[in-house]
């Protein structure tokens, strides 16, 4: 009996301490974002006190007003930042999964010359740190004409996402038993049927997560978009964050407004496409 | 019409050739075994019928026409896989019908094929399940289902029952046979189970490194085998064959017990050959089948005893191999008794040590 009461208040204390572990975890994931969001709704004083106040007194749209406003009012053109970071963003998003679903398609079923040293070039190509290209990019974009422009973002952010998209593409298209595409050419399909109707409806789920990965990283990249975009026919909404900074004042309220704003439709999009990863039933159709 | 026909057909993958000039005819609504051991080249002659892999030579016929270079959907061909291949998005009506959806057949027309094929294969209750929510053997006729309902000319079957477990395999075998027998059309099936290959077959063909061996009904390939491979490939327990030498028309094994050369074969003075005779052939006095015109007697220590019921199969030793047995009305042996042995001669097979072909005189 003795023992029994004992093991249960073990295992009562491990639950507890179990607990504690996932809260101090969650805090360090959540409380950054909590405090930007905080800070976007009360007044600069309030941001700035020392020792920090938890519990805000007073929380108001004051920020927004004033981000939304006129330019002396501490206004930003937060719509037009919003519009390039969406078009940016999303056309390369779209561009990076078209290459990397035929070239994770291309690697996960057919060989080919250097298919090996192919791959690894490509993963190579993560190894560099994306600000270490500003310079030379730059240069480049600056001859060429496309500096400060969408098309030249795009380009940017479409060569940084394919080689992610292709690896993770290839790994998800590995993982479906090529008979599936064999059995709908029987079927009746052509090749190219075979794949969009069965291919990959499966792949689908897969092809979302390096979707999300590719538009995240576009919608967040700050330091390349910060050299390349010049003023507001290109700027994005994390360049943008920038106009709150002046020559001896940071304002806090309104970059944290502004990343808010930022932060809003990545969550969106994370909710709508994780229903379809949950969707995703790969395997079934393929033995037990 | 759907004759299917193989004239010289070649495979290479670069420099490998794995299938070797086979020709093989099939005729209308027959059912084809194709079986052997793995990698002899069944599952790349079914897929080459297919269309999945290219023909490096020949020709293949289905019907009049040569289809070498047609792509699967042009063959009216329908395949079971050995993974089943379901389509995992769709459900289970949707993966039956989608053949005819592509053909763009009219709603209607789909729905009822699907009907009916659900119908004979007893899936109807289960129409609006995906792959992933049934279980092996529903899985399994979900993909015959979806290969019945477009009535195609050839149905391909490759290793359909090998991801079952044994109790289920049997049930299915049945059952497509019982299919065979109501959607009735030609059938290629690629097994490398030989019980699966007796059971089901018209006719089996019996393949090996890239080659043909042997083609023949189910029996005749069990009576009449045409070397040793087919003789221990085909049969279970498979076949004992025993070395020796020929002398004065009997076979003298290498311990000196002679038996007569069985019926129906010939052999040179002096020859080296390997006598060949089924557990079924092969008896203890006492407990064997009537004896008959054809019989020697041979004795043997036996082994070990495995006892199935109705029979005991006994392992026993003859000049330096094991020679499995069969008891009838089995009463307990014990392990190294010496027993008498009839053996009936005229089921005994005769083959050149060298070659390992019959000696069919």
């Amino acid at each position: 009996m003795a023992s029994n009461a004992a093991h249960r208040t073990r295992r009562r204390a491990l639950k507890w301490l179990h607990f504690f572990g996932l809260f101090l975890a969650m805090m360090v994931l959540c409380v950054p974002g909590l405090w930007v969001v905080l800070n976007s709704f009360r007044p600069t004083v309030e941001i700035m006190a020392k020792p920090p106040v938890w519990i805000p007194n007073e929380l108001n749209l004051d920020h927004y007003r004033a981000m939304f406003g006129g330019v002396g009012e501490g206004g930003v053109p937060v719509l037009t930042y919003f519009r390039n970071s969406l078009i940016i963003s999303v056309t390369s998003t779209v561009i990076a999964l078209l290459v990397g679903m035929s070239g994770g398609y291309a690697f996960a079923r057919f060989r080919f010359k250097g298919k090996a040293w192919i791959f690894v070039g490509l993963m190579c190509t993560r190894a560099v740190p994306g600000v270490a290209l500003s310079l030379p990019l730059f240069i480049i974009f600056a001859r060429v004409g496309i500096i400060d422009t969408h098309f030249g973002m795009i380009l940017t952010y479409v060569a940084m996402n394919v080689p992610f998209t292709i690896w993770l593409i290839d790994g998800f298209f590995r993982q479906i038993p090529p008979s599936l595409a064999e059995a709908a050419q029987i079927d009746g399909c052509t090749r190219w049927q075979a794949f969009w109707q069965v291919e990959f409806p499966v792949a689908k789920a897969g092809i979302a997560s390096a979707g999300i990965f590719a538009f995240l990283t576009s919608w967040n990249e700050y330091a390349l978009a910060s050299q390349l975009t010049r003023s507001v026919t290109s700027k994005t909404m994390p360049v943008g964050l920038l106009d709150f900074q002046a020559e001896f004042t940071l304002n806090w309220g309104g970059m944290c407004a502004l990343a808010v704003l930022m932060i809003i439709p990545a969550l969106i999009l994370t909710f709508l496409v994780q229903k379809h990863l949950i969707a995703g039933l790969t395997f079934g159709g393929v033995k037990g | 019409m759907a004759q299917v026909h193989l004239r010289d057909v070649v495979k290479n993958y670069g420099p490998l050739e794995v299938v070797h000039s086979i020709n093989l005819d099939i005729a209308d609504n027959e059912f084809v075994v194709l079986v052997g051991p793995s990698g002899c080249g069944k599952s790349t002659t079914l897929r080459m019928i297919a269309g999945l892999e290219e023909i490096s030579g020949g020709e293949i016929f289905i019907g009049d026409n040569v289809v070498n270079d047609l792509p699967p959907r042009e063959r009216n061909i329908s395949m079971v896989f050995q993974n089943y291949a379901l389509y995992p998005h769709m459900t289970v009506r949707e993966n039956l019908g989608f053949s005819l959806k592509i053909a763009k057949r009219p709603q209607a027309e789909i729905d009822k094929a699907v009907d009916e094929a659900a119908e004979i294969l007893s899936l109807t209750p289960l129409l609006d399940r995906k792959p992933g929510a049934l279980s092996g053997g529903q899985r399994q006729r979900v993909a015959m289902g979806r290969a019945i309902v477009r009535h195609p000319d050839v149905f391909l079957f490759d290793e359909p029952l090998s991801n079952l477990d044994a109790k289920l395999r049997t049930q299915m075998r049945v059952e497509i046979k019982k299919l065979h027998q109501k959607v009735r059309s030609t059938i290629v099936y690629v097994t490398h189970d030989q019980v699966e290959a007796m059971t089901l077959a018209d006719r089996i063909v019996i393949m090996r490194d890239g080659h043909i061996e042997q083609i023949g009904t189910p029996l005749d390939v069990f009576e009449n085998p045409v070397n040793t491979f087919v003789a221990t490939f085909i049969g279970s327990p498979p076949m004992n064959l025993l070395n020796g030498v020929v002398r004065d028309g009997a076979v003298v094994l290498e311990d000196g017990t002679t038996v007569p050369v069985p019926p129906g074969y010939q052999a040179r003075e002096g020859q080296a050959v390997q006598l060949g005779m089924r557990a079924d052939n092969v008896m203890p006095v006492g407990h064997s089948l009537p004896p008959t015109e054809h019989m020697a007697q041979i004795e043997m220590d036996v082994n070990l005893t495995e006892p199935l019921g109705t029979e005991t199969l006994l392992f026993a030793e003859l000049a330096g191999a094991e020679v499995q047995a069969k008891m009838l009305n089995p009463r307990p042996v014990e392990a190294g008794e010496r027993m008498t042995f009839q053996v009936m001669l005229d089921k005994c097979h005769l083959f050149d040590a060298e070659s390992g072909a019959a000696l069919r005189g």
